[in-house]
């Protein structure tokens, strides 16, 4: 899974039905044709949304924005470079805007999935500066001198899955698989801080993050299977 | 879920030292909205419950972070994160009370973004508060909880004075017992208060849990090494052991010499809107040898006063049995 650069899904002519046969006639597969025509999708509304905002602002809030309290120190740039899976991103951010809206909507990252939107999931797990955190809880203006990675930054750049992911799959560890890239970053988590864990380590590593086919015996075995894999 | 479903609009601020954050808390006053690790923050933004107009993040500011030993303790930077708190070599060696209470909050992402000044001054699970409604804590004249009608099994057996919310931190029960202080700061100056006088009951202050104000900003908590390498205990007891706030948790901290307990402090959770020490305890086990029949005995006496809700009448035994279960166990 690679980085969907929005500028490449964007056609010349504007439009998305346009494009969306001459997605089609290359063959991609259904998942990047998705997410392709989601990144383009949020470029347009993003831009929308960032109009909407200021132009919802109360009289009272547009006055604030341009006064003093903006030049306190403390002020910050909303054009921001984050690492994201070793690379910089260049990125327009909100002030109110979350990890997870930036890294699905903004950067086309759609591995992250968004579940509850309140950190009582997981499904949005990242790794920040190799430790979990919910992405849907943090704000991307707090990470902007951190390490980003999530499920897309695993595998290798030949395409080889990283262990831990090819455990998931010899072990059957997804059932519907929505879950999936939360588990398996919480396990990515754990055995860089504990290379050979219990079983009973794995299921508190990966007790933030909810499973709703009740796949956690398949998560635990694939985290054991990929302890073995990665020593 | 699109990326129209946001947090509603605010100005982020974030100041590099305490002295940019005060200055930032004083001109916003109750408008300003201080951000520490934003794991509760973020859910009332999102629900619509809290409109702050400015959002001022602390986490660039370094002197907020970090354990260090004192000349009377130990000092933990607000802005420590309870994953920091847990792995902290002082902390597991001399206050393991603190590290197993923090070990039990929430999720493990919640604990690596979450920092020990937010869990203490988190405010009440309380659902119809938390829902938006017009209760009194919200500055209205009704409590819904406290009703005939009213769903409060999560709710109070001490203390209720028109709200009947609880105090839902584990962090705090252990700050509590090991009789730790707090270090709060504004553009006055400093003060140190007492972690059993930083929190408030609602015949206080019904709007607030503690004695915060606008323009104060909670910077480090001190810990005293009286209660350094005591024996300890912590038990939670939650519907589900990942994320769900304590229905009630203990936290108690023993001094027990040749099998008798010289001094205790005992602290529940999850029963009054404050942390509440067990006086009636630790006054009937301190020069008890510590067995089975001072644990009845304190057991029975640990409930006396309260006064259950509709639903809420099982927390009684519960609170009974923790307190038997950490004078055995301690």
């Amino acid at each position: 899974m690679t980085d969907i650069k929005t500028d490449m899904v964007v056609g010349e002519d504007g439009l998305v039905g346009g494009q969306t046969t001459a997605l089609i006639s290359l063959k991609l597969t259904r998942r990047n044709f998705i997410k392709r025509v989601i990144a383009s999708g949020a470029t347009v509304s993003a831009s929308g949304y960032i109009l909407s905002a200021c132009s919802s602002d109360t009289p009272e809030q547009a006055a604030t924005s341009a006064t003093p309290a903006q030049t306190l120190q403390g002020t910050i740039e909303r054009l921001v470079t984050l690492n994201v899976n070793g690379k910089e991103r260049r990125v327009d951010v909100l002030p109110n805007e979350t990890l997870a809206m930036t890294l699905r909507y903004k950067l086309g990252l759609t591995g992250t999935k968004l579940g509850c939107d309140r950190g009582e999931c997981g499904a949005c797990t990242v790794l920040i500066d190799d430790m979990t955190v919910y992405s849907c809880s943090t704000l991307t203006h707090t990470v902007r001198k951190r390490n980003v990675v999530t499920i897309e930054g695993l595998e290798a750049e030949d395409g080889t899955l990283h262990p831990v992911q090819q455990a998931f799959v010899d072990e059957l560890g997804p059932q519907c698989g929505f879950c999936t890239p939360g588990q398996v970053l919480s396990a990515v988590a754990l055995l860089k801080v504990n290379p050979n864990p219990s079983r009973e380590d794995a299921r508190q590593a990966l007790a933030g993050n909810l499973c709703r086919c009740g796949a956690y015996d398949n998560y635990l075995n694939s985290v054991m299977t990929a302890a073995k894999l990665l020593s | 879920m699109s990326m129209k479903d946001m947090m509603p609009n605010f100005e982020l601020y974030q100041p590099a030292s305490v002295d940019n954050a005060l200055d930032l808390l004083e001109q916003f006053g109750a408008d300003g909205w201080p951000l520490a690790g934003g794991q509760d923050s973020y859910d009332w933004f999102k629900d619509r419950a809290k409109k702050p107009r400015a959002v001022i993040d602390l986490n660039g500011i370094s002197e907020l972070r970090g354990i260090k030993e004192t000349a009377e303790g130990v000092e933990i930077g607000a802005l420590t994160t309870l994953t920091e708190v847990i792995n902290n070599d002082i902390i597991k060696a001399q206050y393991g009370l603190l590290a197993s209470a923090a070990s039990r909050v929430a999720s493990p992402q919640i604990r690596n973004m979450g920092t020990i000044g937010g869990n203490l001054c988190q405010d009440t699970r309380c659902w119809y508060y938390r829902y938006g409604l017009d209760c009194y804590r919200a500055g209205g004249n009704t409590c819904y909880a406290d009703t005939p009608q009213g769903m409060n099994r999560e709710h109070c057996l001490y203390e209720a004075d028109r709200c009947v919310a609880v105090s839902p931190s584990d962090t705090a029960t252990a700050v509590v017992a090991l009789d730790g202080s707090m270090v709060i700061r504004n553009k006055s100056g400093e003060k140190v208060v007492k972690a059993e006088e930083f929190f408030v009951l609602p015949a206080v202050d019904i709007i607030h849990m503690t004695i915060l104000k606008p323009g104060d900003l909670l910077t480090a908590i001190r810990l005293p090494k009286t209660w350094a390498g005591a024996r300890f205990y912590f038990e939670k007891v939650a519907d589900r052991n990942t994320w769900d706030f304590a229905l009630v948790n203990i936290s108690a901290a023993l001094k027990v010499n040749n099998g008798t307990i010289e001094d205790a402090r005992m602290v529940c959770g999850g029963i009054q809107c404050t942390p509440k020490r067990l006086t009636v305890v630790e006054d009937i086990i301190k020069g008890s040898p510590q067995n089975e029949e001072t644990a009845e005995l304190a057991g029975k006496s640990a409930s006396r006063g309260a006064t259950p809700l509709n639903y809420n009448h099982f927390k009684v035994p519960l609170m009974e049995n923790l307190v038997k279960r950490a004078i055995r166990s301690a």
